[in-house]
């Protein structure tokens, strides 16, 4: 199988910018600066490559948006934020391979004619942020970052900025003001960040692996990567399995890979021999699947399809014994948790939610609690400033349409059925 | 305690500035800073940071308050956060965050009384993959047991 990112990873010496050279490394950096910005994202273009941050916009359609007028900067800042619960993949790419996303971040700049970036990396990985700054300090030093980038002309600076422990700060506007050294709220778009973002300045916001996949597309064509995956879709994912499997891993496949195969081959199956109960398939605010609807491409069309969405690439494997009351209830007390507090129906809404399912869980449930957190949930949902409010309401909601008897039987029976345990 | 920036420290914030369009911009990576020179985020470190960027105490309060790594108030010499999000639940963190508040005498939120430890549960510290995890201080602790935490609390102590 062809691999994009992952090829080398299982080198240590990988992240250094030796052996990355070696295998090529920056050559599609040289091979990028003899082309024009427009056939670079011509390249993206044809490549079906889709946003990995979660939203799955295509990488290319994005970068369009930036305004023609070239009289003010722009700036380009990378989302390694990774908040999204099951989410552990970009962390990978940082540690293990992070001279491909800086020359990701080299090229995009470059078509993008942005010279001023920043790596937004989530506060907690502190050892992530010093491999950054290390594979930064030797990229300004080999002339593939800073002043006249190999004699083109081109200039790029490249900061690592760390955050401080904000799940909300991976939304971008809200990572924006963040950037700016404010609080993490979102703002409301329009404008949108192309043309008034970071510092008042045009910017796009990318996810790490959406950067990390470019190098190989300038070097081997739109069309090749667009041909690993599925129509629409192209290129391969790195899929974080986290969960009762018995391999939990990142594990790098083309897009359209067979969800129940990504769990039974890949990651080895269930734990312990147990069946399957649940998979959240995208990080923890997609909606939740029952085993019978696992035999799925994993693709951001077909998912869509099943109701649900690829996300961020973070399935999650809950087995047999689990309680989903319990599940959902942890899920809840964590998007009480992140609400930046700006919108009222997300603010009280995942409160409530947090409350009516703690209490279900606690086997103090009324009856009509169910239907409360769907009515809770219809008026969170659409209705805010960013879209944390339908993260926390879509798991909310899949969970009952799904899991329904458990919610029923406590409150029926007045208690946890599992104990109050997971 | 005086709240003044090593030499070294001094240093990094002059770079800081010059990387950024903008001196607000440096808030975030000063108060950094200040809780890794001073331990935590104390009133005193707040003035100093909004002196040095001439921006109002409330400004960088507000900021401060916002995010959880800041700590307002100090903590142990070193701070224990167990993941409690659903894939490390599902592995058992519940459990483990009941075992070391037993190693350790404290409930989630509390220090030791020598001051050396302080327990805060968290929400998913993005490796779900070696769940159930933990981090102290800058570094992670993956796939734990009973067994790895007591070794790993055992060296620290
Ligand atoms: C609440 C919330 C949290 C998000 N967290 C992240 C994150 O941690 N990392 C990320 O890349 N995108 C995250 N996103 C998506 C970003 O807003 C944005 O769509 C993405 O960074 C764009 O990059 P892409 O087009 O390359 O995917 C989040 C969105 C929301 C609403
Ligand atoms: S939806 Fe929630 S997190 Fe998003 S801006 Fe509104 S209150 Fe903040
Ligand atoms: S759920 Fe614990 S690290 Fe993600």
């Amino acid at each position: 199988m062809e691999t994009v990112l992952t090829t080398h990873f299982a080198d240590d010496g990988y992240r250094r910018i030796d052996t990355y050279r070696s295998f090529g490394g920056y050559d599609a950096l040289r091979k990028s600066l003899s082309m024009t910005p427009e056939a670079i994202i011509d390249e993206v273009k044809k490549a079906n490559l889709r946003g990995r941050g979660g939203a799955g916009f295509p990488a290319g359609v994005k970068w369009g948006f930036l305004p023609k007028d070239l009289s003010r900067p722009r700036v380009l800042v990378i989302n390694a934020d990774e908040g999204e619960p099951g989410t552990f993949k970009d962390r990978v790419i940082m540690s293990r391979g992070p001279h491909l996303l800086i020359e990701g971040i080299a090229i995009a700049a470059f078509a993008l004619r942005v010279h001023i970036s920043y790596i937004y990396i989530r506060g907690e990985f502190v050892r992530e942020a010093r491999i950054l700054d290390e594979a930064v300090a030797e990229a300004y030093a080999a002339g593939f970052l800073g002043k006249n980038i190999l004699g083109s002309g081109f200039d790029l600076d490249l900061t690592v900025h760390r955050g401080a422990g904000a799940y909300i700060c991976g939304e971008e506007t809200s990572l924006i003001n963040s950037l700016e050294g404010k609080r993490g709220w979102p703002r409301l778009k329009p404008p949108f960040p192309a043309s008034v973002g970071a510092f008042g300045l045009p910017t796009i916001v990318n996810n790490v692996e959406t950067l990390a996949d470019v190098p190989w597309i300038v070097t081997n064509g739109g069309e090749k990567f667009a041909a690993i995956g599925v129509e629409k879709n192209g290129g391969t994912r790195l899929i974080g399995v986290s969960g009762a499997v018995n391999r939990p891993g990142v594990y790098e496949l083309p897009a359209g890979t067979n969800l129940k195969e990504i769990i039974y081959t890949h990651a080895g199956g269930i734990r312990d021999g147990k069946a399957l109960k649940a998979v959240i398939p995208g990080g923890s605010s997609t909606p939740v699947l029952r085993p019978d609807e696992i035999d799925v491409s994993y693709d951001i069309e077909s998912m869509a399809k099943i109701g649900t969405m690829a996300g961020s690439g973070g399935v999650i494997v809950i087995p047999e014994g689990t309680c989903m009351v319990r599940a959902l209830s942890t899920l809840m007390n964590f998007y009480s948790h992140e609400s930046c507090g700006q919108c009222t129906p997300c603010r009280e809404g995942t409160g409530w939610l947090k409350k009516i399912v703690g209490r279900i869980e606690a086997g103090k449930g009324r009856a009509g609690d169910v239907e409360l957190i769907l009515d809770v949930c219809d008026n969170m949902m659409g209705r805010t400033i960013c879209p944390l409010a339908d993260a926390a309401a879509m798991p909310a909601q899949s969970f009952i349409w799904k899991f329904r008897e458990e919610f029923d039987r406590h409150i029926g029976e007045q208690k946890c059925p599992y104990g109050n345990r997971f | 305690m005086s709240v003044i920036f090593s030499d070294t420290a001094k240093a990094e914030f002059d770079r800081l500035l010059t990387r950024y369009p903008d001196k607000e911009a440096v808030i975030l990576p000063s108060l950094h800073l200040a809780q890794r020179e001073f331990g935590f985020v104390s009133d005193e470190a707040i003035v100093y940071i909004a002196g040095l960027l001439g921006v109002s105490p409330a400004q960088i309060e507000g900021v401060a308050t916002f995010y959880t790594m800041y700590n307002r108030k100090p903590v142990g010499k070193y701070h224990v956060q167990v993941c409690r999000n659903i894939a490390c639940s599902l592995l058992g963190a519940e459990h483990l965050i009941e075992h070391v508040a037993g190693r350790l005498g404290v409930l989630p939120g509390g220090t030791t009384r020598d001051g050396k430890f302080t327990l805060s549960q968290v929400e998913c510290l993005g490796s779900c993959g070696t769940a159930p995890v933990m981090q102290i201080n800058d570094d992670y602790y993956e796939n734990l047991t009973e067994a790895s935490i007591d070794a790993i609390l055992e060296k620290l102590r």
